[in-house]
């Protein structure tokens, strides 16, 4: 298990947010997180980037504590979060976004081979290589966002909601793109998406939140076929 | 038709030096969301620090050099020493709107206390590194002098320093990206708080140049910068406290206008017409000059 | 209502005795007390309601001040004519700068304010009516007789400053605790939605301009009072700088704090002159010592109690409670 979060709990101010959550997700698999608005998905992230700091339990990456610890550092042991919504600069350009992934590891052959392989991966990046990021559809930013998330090499890759306000191919495309990814880089991954049953079909482990708190744990496959699940977040 | 273009040159000169001054509170802007009025403070001790060492080396650009480095210095230690104990001390209630600005102002007093206490209030002079003699074209003697020249190159020779360190550098992608999206940047692995000191830094040295460079021809005291920081904060605003482009092109412009009030109409409406150069442009833009689209108000 | 004006009425009652008893020096620093209490509530209205920071409130009691004057001077008008003028004139500036200003926010606003209290004090050099830089007499004139011979010119202005100033706060209070302050503080806390109730924050920031600035020029005719003068000199930009520092030490929208912030204003530069004396004098102390002390304290107080001192004590009945 390279990820290990045990009774993990977040407040924002008052009012708890992630209620002793306990998720342990092996390597090189993708977990998908789904739940309503509001249960804590979102938190959860934000949590594990260092970008929150719990107010209990602990957090093991590779066997080391990770709570609280910034979320520059985390980086540099190779987790990578791509926040919800804007998670791109529109005022730089597209490499230069990709570039600020690789930045802080100072090499800039390096840098410039993983471009070329993002670039790759995302062939319309290529494209648009030299505009500035706000001239991108919402799909293309989404690309980028994921594309600067691989350019620190990541580890484990920390995804919130990237299939919001994407049309439906174009979520598709994404969607595989990540599981290939996944498989690929052997990347382990954490999706939290409102698009359950997208996020379900591409994953190997499901996790179901709400208010906080964790109601159901299993292989993504058997979720899909659970009726609860099925009738409260996959609409049928 | 010989003072307009008289009139518009002694402005670029004026201009220029304001425009390190917009540059610098832009630069600190951008990447704190506070306007440092403190700027000016360190400005003026880093002259000070450049005039000792320009004095008893009677070399300029040696003064020069000091004041970038005191500049510098003093721009870090006050992001570090005061500015991260600022935003610990976080402010609620009707005291938020008002709190970073007086706290900055606080500053200014306090290095100019310390500044006088230190030095003295006498005015004191360097001296100048090129002839302040106007050029002689022929028979004709224009106001537009050797050093006035100086000052315009070397305020040039900066700007593209900078520009090529924030458009070429991985330093000037990270102050970049640290200003426009601090969280972004942060997720990207880039250690944003040490980002922001280094922006605060060069700020510092870019003000210890303006002020060395104002001082080349007018006399140092405690209050000596005030206009410089005055005009460089309206000239940001002209610009648009968002673009540093802007900042230089607002400055520009101010150091020009003023100028040309100061030969066609008259001394005493130098300020009012600062005054009224900014009135004008933010009754057009609010956001200044090279704000894009949409007016945020309120 | 009533007893708030019997509040007033005793304390004026109150100050007056007190004014009885002290020495020369200290009823002449009454009055500048009472001067800075209105020149601080404009701030408190301005900033502290409204929510919007002026760096120029010294400009716009230039303004008051010469208003002032010259309807003394040349219109032959009874003294408090000349103050009721003060302040018509410079709420109709503070109309003016107000709708200039209201599209603007933070920054902007703060800078446009400092070039106005950079610029607008110029003014006076450039047009030989308004006195160039020697300036203008004020003289509100010696005391009335009846008040006897012991009645000093002090006094006098103790009494006026006093008076105008019980009004002054009097008035500014009940704007502030009626729904204008209300819809002030709405403004401030979240202009949107205000907007959304139906506020027209334009207008109300205008408004809250247009009292501002008339607070601010009656507090500069009443400077000009007490100095019998005016001219730019007496209203330059460390004046604003200290407005808006007296106003933060006293707590940025607290009416009553005004009065602490006024005494703090005026004991400063006596403090640092003991001080500086005690320390060996010298004229580098004597000059630079009042600003070493008042920028520490400005310091200390936007860190650690940003909303007054009052802020804190409440804070911590809170706690105990």
């Amino acid at each position: 298990m390279s990820l290990n979060v045990s009774n993990l709990t977040v407040h924002h101010g008052a009012i708890c947010a992630i209620n002793q959550v306990s998720i342990a997700v092996p390597t090189g698999k993708l977990a998908a997180i789904i739940g309503a608005n509001g249960a804590g998905k979102t938190t959860l992230l934000r949590t594990l980037s260092g970008l929150k700091h719990p107010t209990n339990g602990s957090i093991m990456w590779k066997g080391e504590k990770i709570a609280g610890i910034k979320p520059e550092a985390l980086v540099r042991r190779g987790i990578s979060h791509v926040s919800e919504g804007k998670s791109v600069i529109p005022e730089l350009t597209v490499r230069e976004n990709l570039e600020l992934g690789a930045v802080w590891r100072r090499n800039a052959k390096e840098s410039k081979e993983s471009i070329d392989q993002v670039v790759s991966i995302f062939p319309r990046l290529g494209e648009r290589i030299q505009q500035r990021a706000d001239t991108l559809s919402g799909g293309e930013r989404q690309m980028l966002s994921i594309g600067r998330a691989i350019m620190a090499k990541p580890q484990l890759l920390l995804l919130d909601e990237p299939s919001l306000g994407l049309a439906p191919l174009v979520v598709e495309q994404i969607f595989q793109t990540i599981r290939d990814l996944t498989t690929a880089m052997n990347l382990t991954v954490l999706l939290v998406e409102q698009n359950a049953m997208g996020a379900l079909k591409i994953a190997d482990l499901g996790i179901v939140l709400n208010l906080g708190k964790v109601v159901a744990i299993n292989h993504a496959q058997a979720l899909i076929d659970d009726p609860a699940v099925r009738a409260a977040y996959l609409g049928y | 038709m010989q003072k307009l273009l008289e009139t518009f040159l002694i402005g670029l000169s004026t201009g220029s030096i304001y425009a390190l001054m917009s540059l610098a509170l832009v630069l600190v802007w951008r990447s704190t969301r506070v306007v440092n009025f403190a700027q000016a403070g360190q400005a003026m001790l880093s002259t000070y620090i450049g005039f000792e060492i320009a004095s008893r080396s009677e070399v300029f650009w040696l003064g020069l050099l000091f004041a970038i480095a005191a500049g510098a210095l003093l721009g870090a230690g006050v992001d570090f020493f005061f500015m991260r104990v600022l935003f610990k001390h976080a402010v609620s209630g009707p005291a938020a709107v008002v709190a970073p600005v007086i706290a900055t102002l606080g500053l200014l007093g306090l290095i100019r206390s310390i500044v006088g206490l230190t030095w003295g209030g006498e005015f004191k002079s360097i001296k100048s590194p090129a002839s302040t003699d106007g050029f002689t074209i022929g028979e004709t003697t224009i106001p537009f002098s050797a050093l006035n020249l100086l000052i315009i190159v070397t305020v040039f020779v900066i700007l593209i320093a900078l520009a090529i360190i924030f458009q070429r550098t991985n330093l000037g992608l990270s102050l970049r990206a640290s200003a426009y999206a601090p969280e972004i940047a942060q997720l990207a692995g880039i250690r944003t708080a040490r980002t922001r000191t280094i922006g605060w830094a060069i700020a510092g040295g870019v003000g210890g140049v303006a002020g060395m460079l104002v001082t080349s021809f007018n006399f140092l005291s405690p209050y000596s910068l005030d206009l410089l920081l005055v005009f460089g904060f309206i000239a940001a605003v002209i610009g648009g406290l968002e673009s540093m482009v802007g900042s230089v092109v607002g400055a520009l412009i101010l150091g020009i206008a003023l100028t040309f009030i100061l030969n066609y109409v008259g001394t005493s409406l130098v300020f009012i017409g600062g005054f009224v150069v900014l009135i004008v442009v933010l009754l057009v833009k609010p956001d200044g000059i090279m704000a894009r689209g949409k007016v945020r108000r309120g | 209502m009533g007893k708030k004006i019997t509040f007033f009425i005793i304390l004026g009652w109150v100050l007056l005795l007190i004014g009885d008893r002290v020495d020369e020096l200290r009823v002449y620093q009454g009055a500048q007390i009472a001067m800075y209490t209105i020149a601080l509530a404009s701030i408190v209205l301005l900033t502290g309601y409204s929510g919007q920071v002026s760096l120029g409130n010294g400009a716009m009691m230039a303004v008051g001040g010469y208003a002032a004057a010259l309807t003394l001077n040349n219109l032959g008008s009874p003294v408090w004519f000349a103050f009721v003028m003060a302040v018509v004139v410079s709420a109709l500036f503070g109309a003016f700068l107000g709708a200039a200003a209201a599209r603007l926010s933070g920054p902007y606003l703060a800078g446009t304010t400092l070039a106005l209290a950079v610029g607008l004090p110029e003014i006076a050099n450039q047009f030989a009516f308004l006195g160039g830089v020697p300036g203008i007499l004020f003289d509100v004139g010696l005391p009335p007789a009846r008040f006897g011979e012991e009645f000093t010119q002090y006094k006098w202005f103790f009494w006026i400053a006093t008076f105008i100033a019980l009004i002054a706060l009097f008035i500014t209070s009940n704007i502030l605790q009626s729904r204008y302050g209300r819809t002030w503080r709405a403004i401030r806390s979240n202009s949107l939605a205000a907007e959304l109730s139906g506020v027209h924050s334009g207008r109300m920031k205008i408004l809250a301009f247009t009292i501002s600035s008339a607070l601010a020029g009656l507090a500069g005719a009443v400077l000009a009072m007490t100095i019998s003068l005016v001219a730019p000199g007496a209203y330059t930009l460390a004046l604003s700088f200290a407005l808006v520092t007296g106003a933060v030490l006293a707590g940025v929208s607290s009416l009553p704090g005004v009065v602490f912030g006024a005494l703090i204003l005026v004991a400063i530069p006596e403090v640092a002159d003991v001080l500086a004396n005690r320390w060996g004098g010298g004229e580098n102390l004597n000059n630079y010592l009042p600003g070493l002390i008042v920028s520490v304290l400005l310091i200390l107080s936007v860190i650690f109690t940003p909303n007054g001192p009052g802020e804190n004590l409440r804070k911590h009945h809170h706690k105990k409670m």
